[in-house]
């Protein structure tokens, strides 16, 4: 019998997808039946009453957790989140129900071995509800006590080798793509700087003095699997400057039908034969590609590196071998102020150990700035936007480049600044006098 | 400036305004100190371990506090 009746979350069950309130019955079952003979250190029956105290939120049509809190461990200012709820009487599993974030390793590589010890621990020593992954990366731990916390922390640091991750103002936990392991798009090793700079900005990650969340995230090539054009403060984006190579005789075999474009992702709808022409020169976004008789031909001057033809034909096309990466800044997905791309700042940079110009040349001379000018809960996006693009580039040193202009401009006014102005805005009265009378 | 000095600028500032709030950014205090974010942080960052200062996070934005002042402590059944 479950402890509360949940008349709405059921019916949320009878959808198409997979449900998480099936996933929190089940685990509300295991623990009542207790087949492992797991030594709870949190309430038994948390996972009922968070069943129970989201319905109540549905029947409210609000919610009924406290915002906020002051819980963490030890020295961090992050990796903790206070949840209370505010019915503590009636659903006392869940009176306490902070979340803890866990920094996810490099491109997600786990063992067996390693889930299940998170696993264990976090079903013996919280509510054994996990969320894999948050949005930032992180493995989320969802729902334990305040005593819990520490113990969890102290555990997770000396038999895990693992480490909490970023939440508040923070350094958020940096997060790349799986990169060079398995992908053969990636333009540079994307987990070897992710897992760098983790190690580098760990003051940063775990003591909060910035004015907002900040954000790295890493992507091997254009594709930008974890979207860090998208949502990263700065984003890493694989690219080459060279040219794409091209496998004339596989560009045949793909037209000939030999080898099936995309990789065969296709393949569960007869889609009629490949059409290069349609499916690939017609689809370049910036008409850089042609036939020319049997041979493909790539203006790559003109290439904005867009995946496309790669990605439809990857055993005749290839990326580039002089590689590297963009990086752009600014990016947000929030809710104030609504969703904003990020904007390019560095065009091309090597991604070389030990990383030095990056860290030296883009990313601090861009936190001195955002700390100093950025307002309390500004993105840097925000402040970008607030104080210019051009700021930005004074901030860093970089010279501007046509190729951060990603629209004609606007604002027909253009503002000079003094020592932009060869003698100044002080001028010479007579020298002005031989040309105007008075 | 040396630490006792920070810390004495802090809590003085904080002590000031409790009436009103309880809860601060990072930049306030940096601003009671007097230097820049990065050498401010230095200070506070000892000022969390030396438990003068608390954190709180909404999970998004992370605030300040004397220890024990913030109306949480209440909630933690601590009052
Ligand atoms: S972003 Fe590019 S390199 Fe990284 S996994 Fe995706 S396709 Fe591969
Ligand atoms: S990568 Fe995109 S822009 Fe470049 S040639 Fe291929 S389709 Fe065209």
């Amino acid at each position: 019998m479950a402890k509360h009746e949940t008349p709405m979350l059921d019916q949320l069950e009878t959808g198409p997808w997979p449900s998480f309130v099936s996933d929190l019955k089940q685990e509300a079952a295991s623990r009542a039946k207790n087949e492992n003979n797991i030594e709870y250190q949190i309430p038994q029956d948390v996972v009922e009453d968070l069943i129970g105290i989201m319905e109540l939120s549905y029947e409210h049509g609000r919610t009924h957790w406290k915002h906020g809190g002051i819980v963490g461990v030890f020295g961090y200012g992050g990796g903790v989140i206070g949840r209370y709820c505010d019915q503590p009487e009636k659903f006392p599993g869940v009176a306490h129900f902070h979340t803890m974030r866990v920094s996810q390793p490099a491109g997600k590589f786990y063992t067996t071995k390693y889930l299940e010890s998170i696993c264990e621990l976090w079903e013996r020593r919280g509510s054994g509800v996990t969320n894999m992954h948050g949005s930032t990366g992180d493995i989320i731990f969802l729902g334990t006590t305040t005593p819990q916390l520490e113990e969890v922390f102290y555990e997770l640091t000396h038999n895990l080798n693992q480490d909490l991750g970023g939440s508040g103002s923070n350094l958020r936990t940096p997060s790349d793509c799986i990169g060079q392991a398995r992908c053969e798009y990636a333009c540079f090793d994307t987990q070897a700087l992710c897992h760098d700079l983790t190690n580098e900005y760990q003051d940063e990650l775990h003591r909060p003095a910035f004015p907002y969340k900040f954000k790295f995230k890493f992507d091997g090539c254009p594709n930008c699997c974890v979207a860090s054009i998208a949502r990263a403060d700065l984003s890493f984006i694989g690219t080459w400057r060279d040219d794409i190579r091209i496998d004339q005789e596989a560009v045949q075999a793909y037209i000939g039908g030999e080898i099936m474009p995309n990789a065969n992702a296709h393949s569960g709808r007869d889609w009629g034969a490949f059409d290069i022409e349609k499916e690939v020169i017609g689809l370049c976004p910036t008409n850089c590609m042609w036939m020319d008789g049997k041979e493909l031909k790539i203006d790559n001057r003109e290439c904005t590196r867009c995946m496309h033809c790669i990605n439809v034909m990857p055993r005749a096309l290839r990326i580039g071998n002089d590689r590297g990466c963009s990086i752009l800044a600014g990016a947000k997905a929030p809710i104030l102020d609504g969703a904003q791309m990020g904007s390019l700042i560095v065009p091309f940079i090597k991604v070389e150990e030990p990383y030095d110009e990056i860290k030296e040349k883009v990313i601090e001379p861009i936190w001195d700035w955002w700390m100093e000018e950025g307002k309390n809960r500004e993105r840097l996006g925000e402040l970008m936007k607030r104080q210019g693009f051009q700021r930005l580039l004074e901030a860093t040193g970089f010279d501007p480049d046509p190729r951060m202009v990603q629209e004609p401009r606007t604002n027909p006014y253009i503002f000079w600044k003094e020592d932009e102005v060869p003698g100044g805005f002080e001028r010479d009265i007579n020298e002005f006098r031989k040309y105007h009378q008075r | 400036m040396d630490y006792e000095e920070a810390k004495d600028l802090v809590v003085a500032g904080l002590t000031k305004k409790l009436k009103n709030k309880s809860k601060f950014y990072f930049n306030d205090l940096a601003k009671l100190i007097g230097e820049k974010p990065r050498a401010a942080k230095k200070y506070v960052n000892q000022m969390v371990v030396e438990g003068v200062l608390e954190y709180w996070s909404s999970g998004s934005t992370s605030m300040y506090g004397l220890c024990g002042t913030g109306k949480q402590a209440g909630a933690e059944h601590e009052e």
